[in-house]
C-alpha cells in the first residue's frame, strides 16, 4: 500500500512540475530560447502574491486573479524589452541574458525580502487538509487542486493555441519567422504574447509552489527550473501534455525513491531523467524526433 | 563602375507615363561585402506583370527580398504609389500591400490548409480576396482544408502559397522563383491561374529563372546580371539574341552596356 501512495503522492505533484515546465517548453516551441530565469519568475510570482495578499486582504486563493495578469503583462515587456534585444543577436545570446536576469532575480530577493523562506496561505484548510483512502493512503487537498489546475491550464493553453487567432499565429511563428512577417504578422508581438502566456502559467506555478512548500530567493533556480526541465525533457520538448506526461513520470520517480529511502527522492527523478535522454532523447511524446 | 550610370536614365524615361504603383531607385544591397544589387531602378505600372530574369546569382531574389523589406539596402528607395516604404518592416509593408510568395514556397509546414490561409488573412487589406474566393479559384483546395501543408505536393504547396498571399489582398505581387523544384506542367498550370488573379486588380513582380515563362506572361522585363540591369523592355520589343546576351552578359553580340539601350529607344 505505501508504493501505491508513493505512485499517487507521485502523480499528483506531477501537475505542479507540468505548471512549472509548459511555459518553458512553449518558449523554447516558438522562439528556441531556453528562458534560465523562468524559475525565478515563479518565484518572484509567489513574492508578489503574498505582498498583495498581505496590502489587500484579498482572499489567498483569489490573490492569482491579480497576480497572472500581472506577471503576463511583465512577461510581454520582458520579451518586448531584454530578450528580443538579445535574441536579435543570437539564441546563445538569450542564455547569457536570461542567466544574468536569474543572477539580478535572486540577489534582489535577498536583498529585500531576506534569505528567509515563505509560504503562502499556511494556515488556510485547503493547504493543511487531507483526506485518506483506507488507512496508508493520504491526500492533500491541495495537490489535488493543483493536478486539476494544471489539467485545466493545459487544456485552456491548447485551446488557445489550436482555435484562437493568435495561437495560430504563435504557431505559425514557430514554423516559419520570415513566412509569418510576409502575411503581415510581427513575430515580436506573437513572441511577446507567448512569453506572457508563458508567464501567465508559471505564475500560478510559483503560487501553487509556495502553498505546497516554501519559497525562498534560490528556490527559483534550484528547484522550479530544475524540474521544470527534467519534465520537459522526459516528456519532450516542445510538447504540451508531454510537460504533464513528463511531472508525472519526475514526480512517480521522486516518491519512490523516497519510499526507497528518503534520501533518494531527488536522485531517483534525476536518474530517470538521464535514463530517458539516453534511452529516448526526443522525449516521450515527441513525434519529432529530429527537430 | 560606368554601367550603372548609363543604366540610370532607364528608370527616367518612363517617367512621362504616369506615376507607378512600385518604384525602386537606385537600389543598391550588399551581402556582407558583396554587392549583390548594384544601383538598381525599376518601375513597375499597376496592373502589370513585371519580370526580373537573370541566372544564378544575378540578384533577383535580393531585389525582390528587399522590396518585400527582408533586405535593408545599404542605398536607394522603395516607393509604394509614391510613398517611401524603404524604412517599413516586412510585416508593415504586407501591410501596405507589398506581398511575396517567398522562393520555396515556405508554408507553415504544422498549419493546415486552411490555417495557412487564415494566417495570412489575419492582417489583411479589405479587398476581393477571400478565404472562400481562394477555395472558388483553386477548387481542390477545399476538399483539402484540414490537411497539413507540409504533407502537399510540392505544386500544390505552391498553390497554397499563393492563395495565403492573395487573401492579404496585396496591391503589388512578388512572386519569387515560382518554377523551382516543380514539373514543367504544373509550373504551366499555376502560371495559367495568372490572368485570374490579375484580373482582381492586383500587379505581379516576378522573379523566374526559366526566361521563356518569363517572356510568355510578362508586359515588361528586366534582365539582371551580377546585380546590375543588363537589358530592359517589353518582350516584344526584344530579340532572344538580346535577352541571350543580357542573360549570360556575353560580349561581342551585345555587351551589356549596349544591349540596354537598344529596347529603351525601341520603347516610345
Amino acid at each position: 500500500m505505501a508504493w501505491v501512495n508513493a505512485i499517487i503522492q507521485g502523480v499528483l505533484t506531477g501537475g505542479l512540475y507540468a505548471l512549472f515546465a509548459c511555459g518553458l517548453s512553449l518558449l523554447f516551441g516558438v522562439m528556441k530560447v531556453v528562458n534560465l530565469a523562468h524559475g525565478d519568475l515563479a518565484v518572484v510570482a509567489g513574492y508578489v502574491a503574498i505582498g498583495v495578499i498581505t496590502v489587500t486582504h484579498i482572499p489567498v486563493l483569489w490573490s492569482f486573479i491579480i497576480v497572472v495578469p500581472v506577471m503576463a503583462a511583465a512577461g510581454y515587456a520582458l520579451q518586448r524589452s531584454l530578450i528580443q534585444r538579445a535574441l536579435d543577436r543570437s539564441v546563445l545570446t538569450t542564455l547569457m541574458v536570461t542567466f544574468g536576469l536569474s543572477v539580478v532575480i535572486e540577489n534582489g530577493l535577498l536583498q529585500f525580502f531576506t534569505a528567509n523562506s515563505r509560504g503562502i496561505g499556511a494556515s488556510l484548510g485547503l493547504v493543511q487538509d487531507s483526506f485518506s483512502i483506507g488507512s496508508q493512503i493520504q491526500i492533500a487537498y491541495l495537490l489535488v487542486v493543483i493536478f486539476a489546475v494544471a489539467v485545466v491550464v493545459l487544456l485552456g493553453l491548447q485551446y488557445f493555441l489550436s482555435k484562437s487567432r493568435y495561437g495560430r499565429l504563435i504557431r505559425a511563428v514557430a514554423d516559419d519567422q520570415e513566412a509569418a512577417q510576409l502575411a503581415g504578422a510581427d513575430y515580436r508581438h506573437v513572441f511577446g504574447i507567448a512569453a506572457a502566456l508563458a508567464m501567465g502559467t508559471v505564475a500560478l506555478g510559483g503560487i501553487a509552489y509556495g502553498m505546497y512548500s516554501q519559497l525562498d530567493p534560490t528556490t527559483g533556480t534550484d528547484t522550479i527550473l530544475l524540474f521544470a526541465f527534467a519534465a520537459v525533457v522526459i516528456g519532450g520538448l516542445g510538447s504540451l501534455w508531454g510537460t504533464l506526461l513528463g511531472g508525472v513520470v519526475l514526480g512517480v520517480a521522486q516518491q519512490v525513491g523516497a519510499q526507497i529511502n528518503i534520501s533518494y527522492e531527488v536522485l531517483a527523478g534525476y536518474i530517470v531523467f538521464l535514463a530517458v535522454l539516453i534511452i529516448r532523447p526526443q522525449g516521450l511524446t515527441s513525434r519529432r524526433a529530429q527537430s | 563602375m560606368t554601367e550603372p550610370a548609363t543604366s540610370a536614365p532607364a528608370g527616367d524615361y518612363r517617367a512621362a507615363d504616369g506615376t507607378a504603383l512600385l518604384e525602386v531607385r537606385d537600389l543598391i544591397v550588399h551581402h556582407g561585402q558583396l554587392r549583390a544589387l548594384d544601383g538598381i531602378s525599376l518601375r513597375v505600372l499597376a496592373g502589370e506583370v513585371y519580370a526580373i530574369i537573370g541566372a544564378n546569382g544575378a540578384g533577383k531574389s535580393t531585389l525582390l527580398r528587399t522590396i518585400a523589406g527582408l533586405h535593408q539596402p545599404t542605398a536607394g528607395t522603395v516607393l509604394l504609389d509614391g510613398e517611401d516604404v524603404t524604412a517599413l518592416r516586412p510585416e508593415r509593408r504586407a501591410r501596405h500591400g507589398i506581398v511575396m510568395v517567398p522562393e520555396g514556397r515556405r508554408l507553415f509546414a504544422s498549419l493546415s490548409v486552411e490555417e495557412n490561409l487564415k494566417v495570412g488573412a489575419a492582417y489583411a487589406r479589405p479587398g476581393p480576396w477571400t478565404i472562400e474566393r481562394v477555395y472558388e479559384t483553386f477548387d481542390w483546395m477545399r476538399d483539402r482544408r484540414g490537411q497539413r501543408a507540409g504533407q502537399l505536393s510540392g505544386g500544390e504547396q505552391q498553390t497554397v502559397a499563393i492563395g495565403r498571399a492573395l487573401v492579404t489582398n496585396p496591391r503589388v505581387l512578388l512572386l519569387d522563383e515560382l518554377s523551382l523544384g516543380l514539373a514543367p506542367v504544373i509550373v504551366q498550370r499555376i502560371y495559367g491561374m495568372l490572368p485570374q488573379i490579375l484580373a482582381t486588380g492586383l500587379t505581379v513582380l516576378l522573379v523566374e529563372q526559366d526566361v521563356s515563362q518569363a517572356l510568355r506572361v510578362a508586359s515588361r522585363i528586366q534582365c539582371l546580371l551580377e546585380g546590375r540591369t543588363t537589358l530592359e523592355g517589353s518582350p516584344g520589343d526584344v530579340t532572344a539574341e538580346q535577352v541571350e546576351a543580357a542573360y549570360f552578359g556575353l560580349a561581342g553580340t551585345a555587351a551589356p552596356g549596349a544591349a540596354s539601350p537598344a529596347p529603351e529607344g525601341s520603347d516610345p
